[in-house]
């Protein structure tokens, strides 16, 4: 009796679409996963070794490391460096790593292989060939008689490609993602996404450049450029490369902010209303996925969390997403998805009439002055310093100074301890747009 | 000076602990951080601002700073944050009782965690991996004044750092042979281990313009009407010398000793083995210095130690933390009894003690009229170090008002002398803590140093 390899339903490591009662399953773009995660193009998904282990592990996707041209790229030793804070945590990460470096005879192999293998997981396959309709005509079959379920386009990665007239060199041109997106769907019958790079001005763009190449979804966003850190003593960035350096790609916890607003961008473009977003970008936890799908992604993928962790944070991703989705009684993926878009605006239509202020809770409050200090050298000298009769210090929000910033809230090292706490003003909603303050208002 | 326990057999024969572990059982009590808890641990600190631990602390460290100096990577940073507010932080780290003054105070005790951050350990990083070429301060032109300071401990010696650094001329007579008072020759060997002591105070002594005179004792080779004369000012380090008497009959018997004797010359040896030991022993006391005992004295070998105390463990001035580590050498506390008789064997030496079982009657200490007795081959007094000894020979310092039996100051640490100050165990405002001495000794150097420029000035 091996009672040892039991494995409940829907629980651990499995490819179950219903875990915890919940329905994790996606169909985005015409792709079905069993699951919304996904591991992004790069080094976790270079090859069937790994990608397998991370099926095995749970994951409900894998966008295989992007194939190329033969010969194959040539790699560089020491390719990673991290913007570490204080304990050693791994803010963000940072690599100058090429497209895959094994033979695309290897790749396609592969891809077959575990396409059959593995048939209820998603398996996309990235890809990057010059800028010219041949070399995607060429690739294109190949990729298709791997039974993989759909393309993305890497126009995204900012080192070592671009100087090949790939990559961002791509990416950064709205009428070459176009043209690159038209000849692939040209050239390939199933679902093409479009990764775009986040190193351009305005991301909204891209997604539209690629909507009129034909594309199906776009995902995003790739790395940042980015220069980690310098050691001082040599004088040299990392990773050190000999006695040199080169700028990166910069992924990690430390990019979700900027990616999840490019994520919304595009979400609420009345360009792109309804084009299918792959989320990337820093995403760690069940939380982070729950927070891109509520900006508008319809899958996520992860790479830099996994490749600090291994494989296995996909359970736990699961798990709270199927717990919180139960709790909030949504009962797919797609149910919530896009749920913050119609609240996420411009600020020119948010109330200028809203106020708020802080409360500090006095039964929480362990006295540390760091919201007075910060309030008072900073903003608006609206934290009043007090001593109480036994010595204890006192500290009280002057309500009729508070502009509601928030810094004090987000300064407080006890958790709760300052709310922010929504006023009456018996003002009606009034936008910036029609705001009689406003000297641009008549002709807005 | 362990004399009276002559007749006992040393560690070594007791056999308790082979050397090697004998050896251990003095090395670090807590050990230091390493660089990465000394990391994790700094990541803790609030950076509060007025930061009450900062308000706890009587040599007013700038802690709060000299963490983030630590989390920064900058320990000569922080090294030099503490020193300039405490020159012999590096003691201090071992030795203060952080758990009633800076971790008392820190926020992070607060419910949600219980937990203050670990200052000193954090201090004693920053001191223990400190590297200069030299010294970190450096002196002010010559004033050209010359100060006499009495007593090479933790006051005199913070006394004479600072008088250095503000560019006076400083002698310091001592009366012992080597230099650090209290920290050389009173702290538990398992706080401040190795040679500590010695090169804490030859790092003070970079800073130049100090020169110290050894051997020199006031009432015995040394006059402060002299010193007065000689010197533009003088200022009073002279800690607490005498330990008091039991005043009870048998008080010269061999077997009964002053603890602080016995942990002077447990400081000082170089051969655990060699010390004498009591198989079974009580400790009368319930400060610091009774702790000590009693915890070396089990950790040298002892196997049944007594710590006996007249009042309730919550009268006892020694912290919680130290009754714990009292307890978890196997001390046994016994509270309520005082001593009545020290028992004799047939050769006049110690051979227990009976005790009078105490209660507190409106307020007032009184026995109850049971007794016990406790068998014992040697009894160790720590029930207070007093004043009153051979310093009152000198006839000047004898002359000095005195509150209690303690030397008076005023918040200038003036003694009723002019150009005469004091600071540490000796002035009544004392709290036996070293940081308050250290302390002391700056404050009177500053106190010192605004005299002389108003004089200059004035002249």
């Amino acid at each position: 009796m091996n009672t040892l390899n039991f494995t409940p339903p829907g629980k651990h490591n499995s490819g179950d679409n219903v875990v915890n009662g919940v329905d994790l399953s996606v169909n985005f773009a015409g792709i079905k996963a069993p699951n919304p995660f996904w591991l992004a193009s790069a080094p976790p998904t270079d090859k069937a070794y790994n990608v397998v282990r991370a099926y095995e592990e749970g994951w409900g996707g894998v966008v295989w490391k992007t194939l190329g041209e033969e010969p194959p790229a040539v790699n560089v030793s020491s390719r990673y460096s991290a913007h570490y804070g204080k304990n050693r945590e791994v803010i963000g990460f940072n690599n100058i790593e090429l497209i895959t470096d094994r033979s695309l005879e290897i790749n396609l192999k592969e891809i077959t292989q575990v396409k059959k293998d593995w048939p209820d997981r998603a398996l996309i396959v990235s890809i990057m060939v010059p800028c010219n309709e041949e070399a995607w005509a060429y690739i294109l079959p190949l990729v298709e008689a791997t039974g993989a379920d759909g393309i993305e386009l890497n126009l995204g990665c900012p080192h070592g490609m671009p100087e090949r007239g790939m990559g961002a060199a791509v990416g950064q041109n709205p009428d070459l993602i176009e043209k690159v997106t038209y000849w692939c769907k040209k050239h390939y019958s199933k679902p093409v996404i479009v990764k775009l790079t986040p190193n351009i001005t305005d991301i909204r763009v891209g997604a539209q450049a690629a909507l009129r190449g034909g594309a199906d979804a776009v995902s995003l966003i790739n790395t940042i450029n980015s220069i980690t850190s310098i050691d001082l003593d040599n004088m040299v960035a990392k990773p050190t490369v000999g006695h040199q350096s080169t700028h990166g790609g910069y992924c990690g916890s430390a990019v979700k902010p900027i990616a999840m607003n490019m994520v919304a961008e595009i979400a609420r473009d009345p360009a792109t209303p309804t084009l299918p977003i792959s989320g990337i970008g820093g995403i760690a936890t069940w939380r982070d996925a729950a927070e891109f799908i509520a900006l508008g992604a319809g899958s996520v993928q992860v790479c830099t969390a996994a490749m600090l962790n291994g494989f296995r944070i996909v359970e736990e991703m699961k798990d709270g997403l199927s717990r919180w989705m139960a709790e909030k009684g949504y009962d797919s993926i797609e149910a919530f998805s896009r749920k913050a878009i119609p609240q996420t605006t411009d600020w020119k239509h948010l109330d200028i009439n809203f106020k708020t202020i802080a409360k500090i809770d006095q039964d929480l409050c362990i006295e540390c002055g760091r919201c007075y200090i910060a309030c008072e050298d900073t903003s608006h000298q609206s934290i009043a310093k007090l001593t109480e009769q036994d010595g204890a210090r006192r500290y009280e929000v002057i309500e009729d100074e508070c502009v509601g910033c928030n810094l004090c809230q987000i300064t407080c090292p006890v958790e709760n301890c300052i709310t922010m706490v929504p006023q009456e003003t018996d003002k009606p909603f009034l936008a910036w747009d029609n705001d009689p303050r406003n000297p641009f208002r008549a002709a807005s | 000076m362990t004399s009276p326990l002559n007749h006992l057999p040393s560690a070594k024969e007791v056999g308790t602990y082979d050397p090697a572990t004998l050896a251990s059982n003095f090395s670090d009590l807590h050990p230091p951080l390493t660089h990465r808890q000394a990391m994790i641990e700094s990541q803790r600190c609030l950076y509060c601002f007025d930061a009450p631990c900062v308000e706890a602390c009587p040599s007013e460290i700038d802690i709060p700073s000299f963490i983030r100096q630590i989390s920064e990577n900058n320990i000569n940073g922080a090294a030099e944050t503490i020193l300039e507010a405490n020159i012999l932080g590096g003691s201090c780290a071992r030795v203060c009782p952080t758990e009633i003054l800076c971790e008392r105070s820190c926020v992070r005790n607060h419910d949600a965690e219980c937990q203050p951050v670990l200052i000193g350990l954090l201090q004693r990083h920053a001191t223990d991996h400190m590297q200069f070429d030299g010294h970190p301060f450096t002196r002010a032109a010559s004033t050209g004044r010359h100060v006499a300071v009495v007593g090479a401990g933790p006051a005199g010696l913070s006394c004479a750092h600072r008088l250095a650094m503000l560019g006076h001329q400083v002698t310091i007579f001592e009366a012992e042979q080597k230099p650090g008072g209290l920290n050389e020759y009173g702290i538990a060997r398992y706080k401040m281990t190795d040679d500590f002591a010695r090169k804490e105070v030859e790092f003070l002594l970079k800073i130049g313009g100090i020169d110290i005179q050894y051997g020199q004792r006031l009432g015995d080779n040394l006059e402060l009407a002299a010193l007065h004369q000689q010197y533009d000012s003088v200022f009073l380090g002279l800690g607490l010398g005498t330990s008091r008497a039991l005043g009870l009959t048998g008080d010269e018997a061999p077997g009964l000793m002053p603890a602080v004797d016995y942990i002077k010359t447990l400081r000082q040896t170089d051969d655990l083995g060699s010390l004498a030991v009591a198989k079974r022993c009580i400790v009368i006391g319930a400060g610091n210095t009774a702790i000590d005992m009693a915890t070396q004295m089990a950790r040298l070998g002892a196997t049944e130690v007594t710590l006996v105390y007249r009042r309730g463990v919550e009268a006892m001035s020694a912290t919680d933390h130290e009754q714990e580590i009292a307890k978890a050498n196997g001390v046994r506390m016994v509270t309520w009894a005082q001593p009545d008789d020290i028992l004799l064997d047939s050769q006049g030496r110690v051979a227990g003690m009976r005790f009078a079982k105490t209660q507190e009657q409106a307020g007032q200490l009184i026995a109850t009229g049971d007794t016990f007795e406790i068998a014992a081959d040697a009894i160790f007094k720590a029930i207070g170090q007093g004043f009153e000894g051979a310093s009152l020979r000198d006839a000047t310092v004898a002359e000095l008002a005195r509150d209690g039996e303690r030397i008076q100051v005023d918040d200038m640490l003036r003694t009723s002398l002019p150009n005469v100050y004091a600071g540490g165990d000796c002035v009544k405002p004392g709290q036996d803590l070293t940081v308050q001495a250290v302390q002391h000794g700056k404050l009177a150097a500053h106190a010192i140093h605004q005299a002389l420029v108003a004089k200059q000035e004035a002249a």
